[in-house]
Formats: C-alpha cells, structure tokens, sequence
C-alpha cells in the first residue's frame, strides 16, 4: 500500500547537494522531487564501494546512511530483515550474537579503496554483488536476498519476495536488483538467508604446487564429496603476505576451506590428504583462528592492499583458468585465483584503455566476463567497466526504463545510456 | 477452476489458421505442426486438469533456430505463444488459449555436454529433470533441484517455474543451481545468459527469467552445475503426539545451527494413508511424523543424527527410528513419495495445494486449515516441507459431483490467503500460473503488480508470451496497464508481518 505523507517533517533542504533521508518519507519524497525536476541522484551508503562503475556526474548525492538499522532478526527462521543503510558490520556483529552468519561473505573492498576498514551497507553489498570464497558451495549475494523493499525512480515504493526460501510469486526482482549497482532502484529494506557459523574450520594448505598442478587440486577437491568451501591459489611472489607460525613451507600457497563440526572436519582433512596424496611436508593445516585470518584477508584482497594500482576481475569456465593466465602474462599481472579456479582477480602497474580491451578480450575468447574495479578516473571515464554484448544492452536498456523511466538513479554507472 | 477468464480471443487470427498453418510449416517439419483435432487433445492441458483449452495449434519445433522464425513471425502476426515443456505443472501455466500456438520444447530432449572439469551439464530444456542426474550418476554426481516430478518434468520447466524439492533448505532451487540458459525472445532474437560461470555481470536477467512462467521469453537450452554425492545420507523417522511438538522440534533444529538435507512433516491423515499405500513403517499411533534426513561425511552424520534424536526427545517425541541402510531410508522416503497415489485411494479426486510460510507458524496454520476441512466439509491431508516452509495440503473430493469442486477451489484460496495472512507467500514450488493469479493482490499492492507489468511490456510489448498467467486479469485492468485490485491491509491479523 503506497504509504501516505502523514508525518513528513520536510526538513528536507532539497537545494542542498547531498540529500540526507532521516527516514523512508524523507526518501520517498526526495525521490519524488528528482523524478519532478530531472534531477539525477547518486546513491551511497557509506561510500565503501563507490568508486567501482563510472564516475557519476549528478547534481546530487543521495546519503543513505541514515535509513539505518535492523527491523526484525529471526534466528530460528533463518533471516534477518534491516533497512538498506544498515552497515554490514552491525548485521555480522548481530548475527554472531546467535551464531549465525551471512554466508556469501561479501568481498570487503575497504583496504583497497582505503576505506578505514569500513565494509560498507547491506544495500551497497546486495547492489554490487562481489562474493567471497564460498561462491561455489552457497552461493553470492543474489542467493541470499530473500525479498525487498525500495523506490522506483518515480517515487514508487515496491516489494518483491519475502522472507522465505522457496518462493514463486512473480518475477523474482530480488535478483534483479542486486548487482545492478543502484541504477534500477533505492533499496529501502531489504530481508536475508543467514545460516547457522560452522563450529570449527581447517584449512589445509599445500606449499609450492605450480598453477596447473593446483587448479588441478582445487578441481578435484570441489568435486568431492568432502565439502569443502573455499580453494584459492596464491602464486609465490604473493607467499609473504601470508605469515601464520605454522605455515613454514615456501613457495605459491594452494589452499582449502574445511568448515563443519569438529569431528567433521577432521574426518574431511584425512580424506583430503589419502584423496589427494598430500604429504606432511608441504603441507600445513591451520586452525579455525589462523584460517578466520587467512580468509578474512582472502576476502579483503589483502595481497593487493598496498599499491595504488589497478584491479580487475575475470571470471572464467576453471578449464580455462591455466590458459588464461598464461595469456595475461604479456601485460605482467600480479594475481590470485578464487572460486576453485574460476575467478581471477589481477593487479597491473599501468593500465591503458587498450589494455583493458585487449584483456577483455582474452577473458570473452574463453567465455569469461571482465570488471574493471580499480583504476585511475582518466581510464575509467573512457572504458567499459562491465562487460555487455549489443543485445544484453538493449534489454537492459528496456529494464532500467520499466523501473526508473527519466534516468535518475546512477545514470550511467554500470554503461553509458543506462 | 470452475470459470476462468483468459485474453481476449483474436477471431481474426482463428480466421486465418489454414494460412498460419501453412507459415509455420515453412519454418519447421510439417509432422511438427499439429492442428487435427484429436493430435491437439492431449496439449489441452497440464498439471492442472481442472482447466481445458484446446489451442489452435501446436508446434514442437526442433531446434532454437526454427524456435527464432517461429516467434519473430507469431510477433509480427500479434499471434499468442504458450511454451510448454513436459506439461506436469501445477498451476495451470501451460494452458493453451484458443487463439494461441502451444509452443512444445518435447523435441528438445538431448544431454548436449557433461563437462566434469567445470562441474556443469548442458541440456536441452525438454530433457527431464532425473536425466540429469541419470547422465553424471555413474561419475558420482547429481543435480540437486528434486522436485517429486522429477521422473517426468523437463528441465526448461524447471526453470520456468524454479522448481524446488525437498532438498531446498540445504542445496536451494533451481535458480540457484542453474548457471546459464540460451533463450529466444519474444521478436526472435537468441541470446545467451550466463554460461559455465557465475554470476554473469550486468542485470541479473538469469535470475529474473528462472520463475518467470514462460512470460518473459521461451528457453531453448540450460547449464545447470552438478554436485558430488555426500559420503552418506541418513534418514530418521520421529513420531509426535502433536502437530505442535514437532513444529517445536523443527525449529529447535534450525535454531541448533542444524540443517539437514531435508525435513519433512506428514499430518495424521496423510501418514496413515501413505503407510497403508506402501507400508512404509510409520508410526501410526503419532499426530504427526519428521522425516529428517542428513548428508556429509560419515562421522558429520551420525554426529547430527544423534542430536536430532536427542532434540526430538525434548520435543516429547514418541518414537525415533533411524535408517540402518540405504535400503530402510528409501524406504522412509517411500510413503511421503507416494502421497498423491495415497490419497487418490482415499477420494476420486484431491488437489495439490502449494504456499510457503515461515516453519514457526506452522502449528497455528495447520490448526487453520483444520478449521477451514470442517467449514468445507472436505477432508485435507498435509506435508509440508518443513525444512523451506513450503506447504502442501491435499484435499479430497470429488471432480463429478460441481459443488464439491466449487467447495475445494475455495477451500484452497482460503489456505493460500492463509499462508500471506501468516507471513508467507502464494506459491513455494509450482508457481502462480492461472490457478492462483488473482491471489497476487492478496500478496502484492497496485505498485508491485505495476512494476512487474513494466518489466512484461519491456520484454514483450505485446504481451504475447503466454498472456493471462501470473498476473491478475480482473476486468479489463492488465491489458490496459491497469489494474483492480482487491482492498488490502483491512485484513484480519494486522499484527503478522506480511513481507
């Protein structure tokens, strides 16, 4: 039901740049005004992730950080509902009260974009999409989004899903909204899947495998019935990042997530070491603390947290992963790999924008996707930051009308025209 | 069921159907355009056989390119398109319409690659769901979506309607077990979404089309990612002298940081009927029964297993058997696998009810639905997915005698109306279709069914593909972009959260 203008306090100042909804009527009506006057909006939540997709060049900032806080926290349903603005950290911090989590551990841009290891919003999370290393085994953000609420670029408040697993009601919008980097919608609420924290984690990692060796590791490991719910390769010129007591080995690190029940994963570390014919000396387990470190910085980018430099991501089929690689070493990356093999993120001194062309191009042979997620505004300005083909843009195109007619969220943000 | 409004008819297009015929047949086999009356019979229905249509026509083209001239030209025509895949949906959302051409995607029915390196199948959307798993079994793998159709549906159904199973809660649905599908749009137009990857960049347009019911464009080819099978899988059967005590113990598990493979909860008069039905070894004497099944490692299993044991005794559970082989559990699963059979021995006729609500409420709906059994004097049996929520009492009637049909459509708005009222929703696993599309407004405001609208007309601006599904057809208001809808929030039960 539209809700009514009943409380506004319209102490809303709407020639001011940035615009500070207090709550969801301030938004609603802010919305409104912009969709009057053609004013384009850029929405943030806490900036974290903002300078991934273009520049924007809006006459105003929406500031979402006040549409803050957690409406309802079900524990034994499996969900937690909070308004868009709320930071994530607040939302693991509440679920870690009933030993719970959000699964999809959404990648946490802050050091890279130097941050203050701030992690940014629900809202900004759900609308960029980047997830951790449990990808292949639960899934990203867009799996964990149960329904939401939020304005369409003519003031309208819309709600799609709701707040349980399975659910074929209509268009699943939910979806579609995240990843789409706010240009279809402001979220308001938004409700999702938490799941219960693993008691204990193992990660074995295995010193010094060479990239085709460890893809191959990594491979066999997910096709397992050992469950694992993470593998990531980190070459060695990326070793001494890494410095755990018991990490002694030298060279590239190969390493596996084992998450369960301590006698779980026991039992999965010693059929890890007779399916993979590890042995003991280039091998090292880590316990659940040094693992929560390990792939906290994982899920960080740690290993890239230092530079000024340009990050991109690929993802590709894994069969292509080694072939890949091998292709980008023209251009002198700096790289890891998630997801078991299938993603690829890459570090590079310079970047032109026939670089990002001429490395797009390799990852779209391979049936891949490319994001540019860092580089110096000049490039930016002038390449394709995701990438699309002609028929993809048109129904974009068409989508991004249905929801937000005169342009005004984020216009231009994911692609010029949209 | 009893009378059903659906689009407008296009007289000018019946008029033409010796032409039209004539068209299609130069864009696919003669053989594949049936247009006698007895070859139509059988498409005149799915799942739901409470409604008939004979189309004017079905096609079953053979490969996406005849798909492509088939749909650019029924868009230049402004000629009505229902796809169908295997037909055994629920709700109604393969229904022909008179002046339509049923699209059937039956030829469609080839595995076209098994890539174990990237952990994916590729197949054609009239490949059924149990094939999947059939083509990658011998290697150790499955693919997990099981809905109990799944001997027969098709996977392009499967999308279209993202079908579930009883292996939601763990392993999710089929959206997210898919990872790309090859589609033909309503002007003929073949794109590829997604791939061998995940989460393609741009607009989600993967997760916005599994669910859609064929309204948003026609699937000519899915990938869908396969799993290893667990070490071991373990079932154990609990009896509860109360629908309440094993609700309690459903969310005691949950709350535990369990989460089994599956978790289901058959009522009294389902388990009784079952167990007569394929003698399963339930316990008769109980008011309800858990079948909670564990997958993982050996030493994960028997660890949880035995804390559900021990949970369901604090929930006064009256009896516990675990499985001892692979041959007891499949014998768990026997009786709630045959719960239509079951209660078609117990009514001539009975009709599958499919809503979803939060698991807590799940004593306080069912006490509902009781109620609601002796209001309509028609005898209901309940499972319920009690792992994901999703609700499925089947009432008992009989189809010959009009009011008892009248008496079971009712019956099952109440429950569906139920299920919103108590927070949950219209459909867990079947869909909307035509069978609850005027539910929609009970779920959704004027806003929501508009926005969706806007997305149909972006995708198809004249609302060709399968029209008069999903979305409500009260009056004159969805073909003209406007809707009626029913007065909301002067409801009952203000107080239970709705989203």
């Amino acid at each position: 039901m539209e809700e009514i203008n009943q409380n506004s306090q319209i102490s809303l100042d709407f020639n001011s740049d940035i615009l500070k909804p207090n709550n969801e009527n301030d938004l609603k009506e802010i919305i409104k005004y912009c969709y009057k006057k053609d004013l384009p909006i850029e929405i943030i939540g806490t900036g974290t992730k903002n300078q991934i997709g273009k520049k924007l060049q809006c006459s105003k900032t929406l500031d979402m950080s006040n549409i803050s806080g957690i409406v309802e926290y079900k524990p034994e349903e499996l969900y937690i509902t909070v308004k868009a603005g709320t930071p994530i950290k607040i939302v693991q911090h509440e679920l870690k009260k009933k030993n719970q989590y959000l699964a999809f551990e959404p990648v946490n841009f802050s050091e890279i974009f130097k941050k203050d290891s701030k992690e940014g919003t629900v809202g900004g999370t759900l609308s960029c999409n980047f997830s951790g290393s449990r990808r292949f085994k639960v899934g990203s953000a867009r799996d964990h989004i149960l329904g939401f609420k939020g304005y369409n670029g003519k003031g309208e408040k819309i709600k799609s899903g709701g707040t349980v697993v399975k659910n074929v009601t209509g268009y699943d919008l939910s979806k579609l909204v995240t990843g789409s980097f706010g240009t279809l919608l402001v979220l308001s609420e938004i409700t999702l899947k938490v799941l219960p924290l693993q008691t204990d984690i193992k990660t074995i990692i295995i010193s010094g495998l060479a990239l085709e060796h460890s893809l191959g590791v990594m491979g066999s490991a997910i096709a397992s019935s050992n469950d694992p719910s993470g593998t990531v390769f980190y070459p060695q010129n990326l070793r001494d990042n890494f410095v755990f007591n018991d990490l002694v080995h030298p060279g590239s690190i190969t390493a596996i997530r084992i998450e369960g029940t301590k006698k779980s994963t026991e039992e999965r570390v010693n059929n890890f070491f007779e399916d993979l014919a590890l042995t003991d000396k280039k091998t090292t387990i880590l316990d659940t603390t040094q693992s929560e470190i390990f792939w906290e910085d994982t899920r960080a980018l740690k290993v890239f947290s230092k530079g000024e430099k340009n990050i991109l991501r690929a993802v590709i089929p894994p069969s292509e992963t080694a072939n890949l690689i091998n292709r980008l070493k023209t251009f002198h990356p700096s790289y890891f790999v998630d997801w078991g093999g299938s993603l690829i993120w890459l570090e590079l001194d310079y970047l032109s924008n026939q670089k990002i062309e001429q490395i797009r191009k390799r990852v779209l042979e391979v049936n891949g996707y490319l994001t540019v997620i860092k580089s110096p505004e000049n490039i930016k300005s002038s390449s394709e930051i995701f990438t699309i083909d002609p028929i993809k843009f048109k129904i974009s195109q068409n989508l991004k009308k249905s929801f937000d007619p005169k342009r005004i969220f984020n216009p231009g943000k994911m692609y010029t025209g949209i | 069921m009893t009378t059903l409004k659906m689009p407008k008819v296009d007289r000018k297009i019946l008029k033409d159907r010796e032409k039209i015929i004539q068209d299609i047949s130069n864009f696919t086999k003669r053989e594949n355009v049936l247009a006698e009356r007895e070859e139509l019979k059988p498409y005149e229905t799915d799942g739901l056989t409470a409604y008939k249509q004979t189309p004017m026509l079905v096609v079953l083209p053979e490969n996406t390119q005849e798909v492509s001239k088939i749909l650019s030209y029924c868009n230049k025509r402004k000629i009505k398109v229902v796809p169908r895949g295997a037909g055994t949906g629920l709700a109604g959302s393969a229904l022909p319409l008179e002046d339509c051409i049923l699209l059937g995607l039956g030829k469609f029915n080839k595995i076209l690659e098994t890539d174990y390196q990237n952990r994916c199948v590729v197949a054609q959307p009239g490949v059924t769901n149990l094939a999947i798993t059939h083509a990658v079994e011998d290697k150790g793998f499955y693919y997990a979506p099981d809905p109990s159709s799944q001997i027969a549906c098709s996977i392009g159904g499967n999308v279209a309607e993202n079908s579930g199973g009883v292996h939601s809660l763990k392993y999710g649905t089929t959206t997210n077990n898919i990872l790309g599908i090859e589609v033909v749009l309503v002007d003929g137009t073949v794109t590829r979404i997604g791939g061998k990857i995940f989460d393609s960049p741009g607009y989600d347009l993967l997760g916005l089309i599994t669910g859609s019911e064929g309204l948003l464009c026609v699937i000519t080819e899915v990938t869908v990612r396969i799993l290893k099978k667990p070490h071991t899988v373990k079932a154990i059967l609990l009896g509860f002298p109360s629908i309440e005590d094993g609700g309690n113990c459903v969310t005691q598990i949950i709350s535990e940081g369990i989460i089994p493979s599956g978790m289901e909860m058959m009522d009294k008069v389902l388990l009784q009927a079952t167990n007569n039905f394929s003698k399963a070894g339930y316990p008769l004497d109980a008011e309800a029964m858990l079948i909670v099944e564990l997958d993982g490692t050996k030493s994960e299993v028997d660890e949880l297993i035995n804390k559900v044991a021990s949970i369901s005794k604090e929930n006064k559970c009256s009896s516990v058997k675990i499985s001892k082989s692979e041959e007891e559990r499949l014998k768990f699963w026997s009786g709630r696998k045959a719960a239509f059979p079951a209660c078609g021995e117990m009514a001539p006729d009975y009709y599958c009810v499919d809503g979803t609500i939060p698991r807590g409420k799940l004593s306080k709906v069912l006490k509902e639905i009781t109620k609601l059994s002796k209001k309509y004097k028609l005898p209901v049996a309940n499972a319920f997915h009690a792992g994901d929520g999703n609700l499925h009492p089947i009432i008992m009637f009989d189809a010959n005698d009009k009011t008892s049909l009248e008496k079971t459509e009712k019956f099952g708005e109440d429950i569906l109306k139920l299920c919103v009222k108590f927070g949950g929703v219209l459909s867990g696993e079947h869909g909307i279709g035509v069978e609850k599309r005027e539910l929609m407004c009970e779920m959704f405001n004027n806003n929501d069914i508009q926005q969706q609208l806007n997305i149909k007309n972006s995708l198809d601006p004249s609302s060709l593909l399968n029209p008069g599904k999903v979305y409500p057809i009260l009056r004159k208001c969805a073909e003209e972009g406007r809707l009626h809808i029913h007065g909301r929030d002067k409801s009952k039960f203000s107080d239970i959260p709705r989203f």
